[in-house]
């Protein structure tokens, strides 16, 4: 467990604005040690907390024929961190473990989510594909940002490589540093308004 | 069949939390909604749903309680769902997005400009 998450027991976080009434979220996803708890240490009011979520595999959906034999508890931690942005939002962040096994959870956790953020290192690129491939299937917008270690493939490299189509806005950051990584969140809220501003919705109709 | 379930793969403290019951059949509750009470914990009470009504004094995120209760999301859920059930709390749900046929829901523009607007401020 990265040292910089807090005990929940023996935390003692500032509660919420009374006015508060809208939650709101994005998902930073990839693999292990790619620097997700600390992305959302780095623009969190609080420092990073850790829960878990569980679930049998029967509440995934597998067929009724087969369930009471094959059921199987999962269990997954996952960190959170948040901002008040004003009076009435408070934006929560949530790192997640991109692994396969873990992806229906999440699915049902994050349904709702504004975006997300793919986060990837670079020497271990093939740990994002699973997450890509997910967030695609379940048309959730996401951006990629690349946690720099060191030097690395250039971003036209990356994007080949994880076969990000063009519209997939890829940027490099540092996890460590706040103004890096509410740059990652500006660019994925501008890219939701891009996609969400064509083609244009027509008001009132449904 | 549920409760054996519950019985061969989980912890005995979550089966005895929920009654024994299964996970949320329902996900209105979202990670992010926010809780709060409407009265004050009384003293037959589940430990659990006293120290939800505690906490939620301020508004506080079904998530954030999983954190505090030190249990699963799914299962603070479930208190929660108790809770709401008895005009014990009251839940501000997260905005709900919108969408034409066939798409799925997006946040409507203004939110996504406030928080652009708050992003930029930070």
């Amino acid at each position: 467990m990265p040292s910089n998450v807090s005990d929940p027991a023996a935390d003692s976080r500032p509660p919420l604005l009374d006015t508060a009434s809208q939650g709101l979220k994005i998902v930073i996803v990839g693999g292990f040690g790619v620097g997700k708890t600390t992305m959302v240490g780095s623009v969190s009011e609080i420092r990073p907390v850790r829960t878990e979520e569980t679930m049998t595999e029967a509440s995934a959906g597998i067929d009724d024929a087969s369930r009471v034999q094959d059921k199987v508890t999962t269990t997954a931690a996952f960190d959170f961190g948040r901002i008040t942005l004003d009076e009435r939002q408070v934006l929560y962040l949530f790192g997640a473990p991109g692994q396969q096994r873990f992806w229906f959870l999440w699915d049902q956790l994050f349904v709702g989510s504004l975006g997300a953020v793919v986060l990837v290192d670079t020497r271990r690129l093939a740990d994002s594909w699973y997450s890509i491939d997910r967030l695609e299937y379940h048309g959730t917008p996401f951006v990629v940002a690349v946690n720099r270690f060191d030097d690395g493939p250039d971003l036209d490299q990356v994007r080949d490589a994880l076969d990000l189509s063009a519209g997939v806005p890829l940027v490099d950051c540092d996890a460590r540093q706040r103004q890096s990584c509410t740059s990652v969140l500006i660019t994925l809220i501008k890219h939701l308004q891009d996609l969400y501003a064509q083609p244009p919705v027509p008001e009132g109709m449904s | 069949m549920t409760q054996r379930d519950v019985d061969s793969e989980a912890p005995d403290r979550l089966f005895l939390i929920t009654g024994g019951r299964h996970q949320a059949q329902d996900n209105e509750i979202d990670p992010v909604a926010l809780v709060v009470s409407e009265c004050e914990p009384s003293a037959n009470m589940q430990s659990e749903h006293a120290q939800i009504l505690r906490i939620c004094r301020h508004p506080t995120a079904a998530v954030e309680l999983s954190a505090d209760l030190n249990l699963p999301v799914s299962v603070t859920r479930l208190l929660l769902r108790d809770l709401l059930d008895r005009g014990a709390i009251t839940v501000r749900h997260p905005p709900v997005g919108t969408a034409n046929a066939g798409q799925a829901p997006h946040p409507a523009p203004e939110t996504l400009k406030q928080v652009l607007d708050a992003l930029q401020r930070l």
